[in-house]
């Protein structure tokens, strides 16, 4: 077992009253990988990543984060969610705060670090997103593509060491897309350690160490981006890219 | 632009204005002409009644009227004017109920605290605010040294209480205490813990589905069969309490629409910055949701206000009792209307102020979420 790693899936099931929405995943992600995860809507994507943060709770098998294992046990949860950080397709600003206030809200009440020092983290967050003028004003007057920035940089105000992106880009209008891309890429670069749900093939080609397909809540196959593009090896993965490739 | 044509501009602009509101077709000028006419009658009438023909303090003689035999109606057949005589000589009783009118300075101050107390909480963006809160929270000890009395001031027993002030003390200490026992009823109704959630269901619904009446009754007959031998709370305490308990069931179902309300990526959002379930509900959950439900929860203080006057049922003499105590008084009988109208005016005023603050307050949202 390799120290590197930094999230653990085995066997996980979860189900939905009688759905099984996950079916016996296995996954383990190393310390600074990319992972693009992909598929059908209603395949189990989002669930998945869902469950390593504890929004959703699963029914069997085990998830490690940081050699924590994730049970009912608040205080497990409480210090994984701390070092994982989350970005939500629909941006979930928090409507009544400025942004600057989005940002520095976490930093403030978990980490109880003074509201300068939180102020100042939230700006240089801000810059690195590249839109600190925009720091006063609220989450409805910014275009969706500055929504999903500050979103961003709200979660990484928080100093993760893994980000999780649920379809970050699929409320976005098209000439947004590219912006909130370009932040993940840079993020990339940095060598944060990063699962990304999304059907942005350009961006998986370029930042993905490992691409997962999944289906019907089994990942049915996880390659290398080389391998999986010009290879896949199920048929229902050639299905899969060849419609939303085309598209 | 000279002055003369603004001038006609506007005057056309009104007249467009008429024509187009209220005379745009034979129908809609029958309408017109007809609901003018009853405004008229039932306007002039009632004007003459309450103003023109009415006695104040002295009657048409120039007399100051001390009894019902003075009033002018009551003289001169054909009169017919309001005898306004018996408010300003029960005044007193009005305001403070059967309170040492040499301690009355006393309530007069609380009253003229009284907005001091509220204005923090209703406009956030007054000068000094923050003072306005402090004083908010200090505010309740104040009114109790003040109108009960303490050490330097002479003890009113509550029983001396009444009028205005019993109204006021049960409208507006009854909806403050009811606020955040709502606010703990509603988290709790959508709890996920099964015990806490059906306390908070069966309480609510038992007090909802339960007339006011019934409480205070209740509550003015069982009260003292749950506190220990000895402890006897007094009358008006335990309409208070029968009052606080019915509020915050109503506020509580109100603050739960709010709750509703709020997306559940609101709640994903903070828990994933690893936000308590404590701290999400007090920053991201509770100021969105309190919000969208001001107009419901003012809904149920309106409601509230006017159903205080209930307590008259289990002895005691609120703005409606003193009224009808006043009526009962062989010098001043059977000047119904003139009391009537009087204690309704009175409740018209502050639930009329509540209506247009949550119509503000409506019109202020619909601006802050653009």
């Amino acid at each position: 077992m390799s120290t590197d790693q930094v999230i653990h899936l085995e066997k996980v099931n979860k189900w939905y009253d009688d759905f099984h929405v996950l079916k016996d995943i296995d996954l383990i992600v190393n310390k600074g990988q990319k992972i693009v995860i992909c598929g059908p809507s209603g395949s189990g994507k989002s669930t998945m990543i869902r469950c390593i943060n504890r929004l959703e709770a699963h029914q069997k098998g085990t998830i490690v984060v940081h050699g924590t294992e994730l049970t009912n046990d608040l205080k497990n949860i409480d210090l994984i969610r701390k070092n994982v950080g989350m970005v939500f397709q629909q941006f979930n600003l928090f409507p009544h705060l400025s942004v600057l206030d989005n940002i520095s809200l976490a930093p403030i009440w978990v980490k109880k670090m003074p509201k300068n020092e939180a102020e100042d983290i939230a700006m240089s967050y801000l810059e690195k997103v590249k839109i600190p003028e925009q720091a006063q004003k609220f989450p409805g007057q910014l275009s969706g593509g500055q929504q999903q920035r500050v979103a961003i940089a709200r979660s990484l105000a928080m100093n993760p060491d893994i980000m999780l992106f649920d379809e970050p880009t699929s409320a976005l209008d098209p000439e947004m897309i590219k912006e909130v891309l370009d932040v993940m890429i840079q993020l990339a670069e940095e060598g944060m350690t990063m699962l990304v749900v999304t059907h942005e093939m350009g961006f998986a080609k370029t930042v993905a160490d490992q691409m997962i397909f999944m289906d019907e809540g089994r990942i049915v196959e996880q390659a290398s981006p080389d391998e999986f593009f010009n290879n896949p090896k199920s048929d229902r993965t050639k299905l899969f890219l060849s419609q939303i490739l085309n598209h | 632009m000279s002055s003369t044509t603004i001038q006609i501009i506007s005057r056309s602009k009104y007249y467009n204005w008429l024509v187009k509101n209220l005379f745009s077709s034979w129908v809609n000028t029958i309408l017109t002409v007809i609901a003018l006419i009853f405004v008229y009658q039932v306007g002039s009438f009632f004007l003459n009644w309450a103003i023109f023909d009415a006695d104040f303090r002295y009657n048409f003689q120039g007399e100051l009227i001390i009894d019902r035999g003075f009033c002018s109606k009551n003289i001169m057949p054909g009169e017919y004017g309001a005898c306004w005589a018996i408010i300003f000589a029960r005044w007193n009783q009005f305001m403070y109920g059967l309170y040492p009118i040499e301690e009355a300075w006393r309530v007069n101050l609380i009253y003229a605290l009284l907005p001091l107390a509220i204005i923090g909480i209703l406009f956030d963006k007054i000068p000094f605010r923050r003072y306005f809160i402090y004083f908010t929270f200090i505010f309740p000890f104040l009114a109790y040294f003040m109108l009960y009395g303490g050490p330097g001031l002479s003890v009113v027993g509550t029983n001396k209480w009444g009028g205005l002030l019993v109204t006021l003390f049960l409208g507006v200490t009854g909806i403050g205490l009811a606020f955040p026992l709502s606010i703990l009823l509603a988290l709790g109704r959508r709890s996920k813990m099964p015990i806490i959630k059906s306390l908070c269901v069966v309480f609510i619904e038992f007090i909802r589905g339960v007339p006011l009446i019934t409480l205070l009754f209740t509550a003015n007959v069982m009260l003292p069969l749950f506190l220990p031998d000895g402890v006897n709370p007094d009358n008006l305490l335990r309409a208070l309490v029968a009052v606080t308990l019915f509020q915050s069931a109503y506020m509580a179902e109100a603050i739960r629409g709010g709750l509703q309300a709020i997306p559940r990526g609101q709640v994903e959002a903070a828990q994933s910055l690893g936000l308590s379930y404590w701290q999400t509900t007090r920053k991201i959950v509770l100021p969105q949701a309190l919000k969208i439900a001001i107009p419901p929860i003012v809904n149920t203080c309106i409601g509230l206000f006017k159903d205080t006057s209930l307590v008259l049922i289990i002895g005691l003499f609120d703005l409606l009792g003193i009224g009808r105590a006043a009526l009962a008084d062989m010098t001043w009988t059977k000047l119904y209307y003139e009391v009537y109208v009087f204690i309704s005016l009175v409740f018209f005023i502050f639930c009329f102020g509540m209506s247009r603050y949550s119509l503000y307050l409506e019109k202020k949202l619909k601006t802050d979420n653009s």
